[in-house]
């Protein structure tokens, strides 16, 4: 939008506000890292400075590696969130193709139930989520943290707006060549669809690997923990007092998709602002 | 929109009308709609067991005095929605609620919008100031509620030391129940605007060209002005959809408080899915906290239509 209008005193205003609102910003994650790395003295002598005197990074971490079982909560979220994303794919791409292109009685009845299904949240539905797990026995395993994700309303909508784009022809063409139903939707749709599926990628990890509330439900195992849990209940056992490890580890849980992040921003910000955009 | 009729690029054909052409093309009609219904099978299966027969077993639920675990139950009627709105611990609750999503949509529109506006008016650095200010979006909360609190601690934090070293009074921000909700809608805006800002980047760049150049020729030479007569009005849509998503992020919040204060001191941060978590799963209560549910879901459903009506009004806009 607005050309370069600002006078070169104005530009300096806009940094110097835009710097001072991103070192706010930022303060919790600084304050984090900076306790992370200082031994229990400094923490309790409380100064203003990031840098220890004696730098305790080494301790802080190896501690919060071996006595939370940290790695296993990272590799649980990892586990949880590959297994969300692989099965709302595949459950998803299918249903958003039909939708998107095929004709056939009860098409806008199904994609009712998907708006109205996209509207509930989540938290509703866990209790009669909870009891069903409890019948069917899988509350505190993996499967428990899955189950409720493997259709996501959001997928099938996202995936069928890109799907309509894709032209016809495309598609005569490839049911010509002998393709199937099936094998049209993974062989072509899909591909030619990539950026809508790594933007809802995106979306479902991020949202999986931050999520406390259903975790804190379904599992009691600490060995089945995601990292959010996982860090809480480290918070708890060590009564919030051994600050330096606690800070070591919060660090670990946050670092991976920080990193993320930054490496592909636009993808993030497209992926997390999702369909609200456009 | 056309779909790829399953029938190929030649449906109906040039060939003439006979009934061989038509059962031809009923068949075809009937193998479309099969592939169809096998492609969104697994989909509509899954959509009923996991998001509308548990939806209208909240409903049920709400209606008994089920405990989980008890082997009985009765039916109470609403007798539980009466339970819940005479409770004095939900009303906080709701109240509560209600407070914290007044301090947290307009600190996060304000916040976001101005921030927004600040990186969208230079040409430098404007994806190093979009990702800091992204952050804490994507940064998972249970942890940096942690570093919250670290910052927040009556003694040692960062927050009570540079008050105490300008010479203001400090404060046991979490313990105290003036402060602590005041204190997590704080922590709710700072992990929010980063989420608004980036819609109205969005919304910014939509704005035709076209509209500032008409504005300088009816002479608004400021920025200020230009701001007043096109900025601010062309983004009336995007701000009211700022506000509706905002505003159900903030009723859905949840790991602060289990993390920070588990709705205390007392009530004072108790807020409606914390009060549906420990009534569901720490007291079992099952059937109150169905009902709980039900009074959220109301809210969320609520808004989530005026978010339509919202969409639907901003379509008109262009």
């Amino acid at each position: 939008m607005s050309t370069d209008r600002l006078t070169p005193p104005s530009h300096i205003l806009r940094h110097a506000a835009l710097l001072i609102t991103g070192a706010l910003i930022l303060i919790p994650f600084v304050w984090m890292v900076s306790l992370s790395i200082k031994p229990p003295g400094e923490i309790f002598r409380a100064s203003f400075s990031f840098w220890p005197e004696q730098f305790y990074g080494i301790e802080n971490y190896t501690k919060a590696l071996t006595e939370a079982p940290l790695p296993q909560y990272m590799l649980n979220g990892i586990f949880v969130c590959t297994m969300i994303v692989v099965l709302q794919i595949v459950v998803c791409a299918p249903a958003a193709y039909a939708l998107a292109k095929l004709d056939f009685p009860g098409r806008n009845l199904l994609f009712g139930m998907v708006l109205i299904a996209l509207i509930l949240p989540h938290e509703v539905l866990s209790l009669p989520l909870f009891i069903l797990g409890y019948q069917i026995g899988i509350l505190n395993t993996y499967a428990a943290l899955i189950f409720p994700y493997i259709v996501s309303p959001f997928g099938i909508f996202l995936l069928r707006q890109f799907f309509k784009t894709v032209p016809d022809d495309v598609i005569h063409a490839a049911r010509l060549d002998g393709l199937s139903e099936l094998g049209i939707v993974w062989k072509i749709m899909v591909p030619m669809a990539l950026p809508a599926i790594i933007a809802f990628g995106i979306f479902s990890v991020v949202g999986h690997w931050n999520s406390l509330f259903w975790p804190l439900i379904a599992v009691r195992d600490q060995g089945l923990m995601p990292p959010p849990l996982g860090i809480m209940a480290f918070k708890n056992e060590e009564a919030g007092n051994d600050y330096g490890p606690l800070m070591a580890a919060s660090t670990l849980v946050v670092a991976p998709l920080i990193i993320a992040f930054l490496s592909a921003q636009r993808w993030f910000v497209e992926g997390l602002t999702g369909g609200a955009v456009k | 929109m056309s779909t790829a009729s399953f029938t190929g690029p030649d449906p109906a054909g040039s060939s003439t009308n006979t009934a061989e052409t038509r059962k031809a093309l009923r068949n075809h009609r009937f193998a479309e709609t099969l592939a169809a219904w096998s492609l969104a099978g697994p989909a509509l299966v899954l959509l009923v067991i996991l998001f509308f027969l548990p939806v209208f077993a909240v409903f049920g639920i709400a209606l008994t005095d089920w405990q989980f675990g008890a082997s009985t139950l009765s039916f109470v009627g609403f007798g539980n929605f009466k339970e819940v709105f005479s409770d004095e611990g939900f009303r906080a609750s709701l109240t509560n609620t209600l407070l914290y999503v007044a301090i947290v949509v307009p600190g996060t529109i304000v916040l976001g919008l101005v921030i927004a506006l600040l990186i969208e008016s230079g040409k430098s650095l404007r994806a190093f100031y979009r990702a800091i200010h992204f952050l804490p979006f994507m940064a998972t909360l249970t942890a940096m509620a942690i570093a919250w609190e670290a910052l927040l601690h009556p003694t040692l934090g960062l927050v009570n030391q540079t008050l105490a070293a300008v010479g203001l009074p400090t404060a046991n921000w979490l313990r105290d129940e003036n402060t602590v909700l005041p204190v997590l809608a704080v922590i709710g805006v700072w992990q929010n605007l980063g989420y608004a800002m980036v819609l109205f980047l969005a919304g910014l760049k939509s704005i035709p060209q076209d509209l500032y150049d008409a504005a300088d020729i009816d002479g608004a030479d400021l920025w200020l002005d230009r701001l007043r007569t096109v900025t601010l009005p062309m983004l009336g849509p995007v701000t009211m959809f700022v506000f509706i998503v905002v505003a159900l992020r903030a009723f859905e919040t949840f790991d602060t408080v289990q993390v920070l204060t588990r709705g205390g001191p007392g009530h004072a941060s108790e807020m409606l899915l914390y009060t549906l978590y420990r009534e569901s799963f720490e007291y079992l209560r099952t059937g109150y906290g169905a009902s709980v549910a039900v009074v959220f879901l109301f809210i969320v459903v609520a808004l989530t239509l005026i978010q339509a009506r919202v969409m639907d009004k901003r379509v008109h806009y262009q």
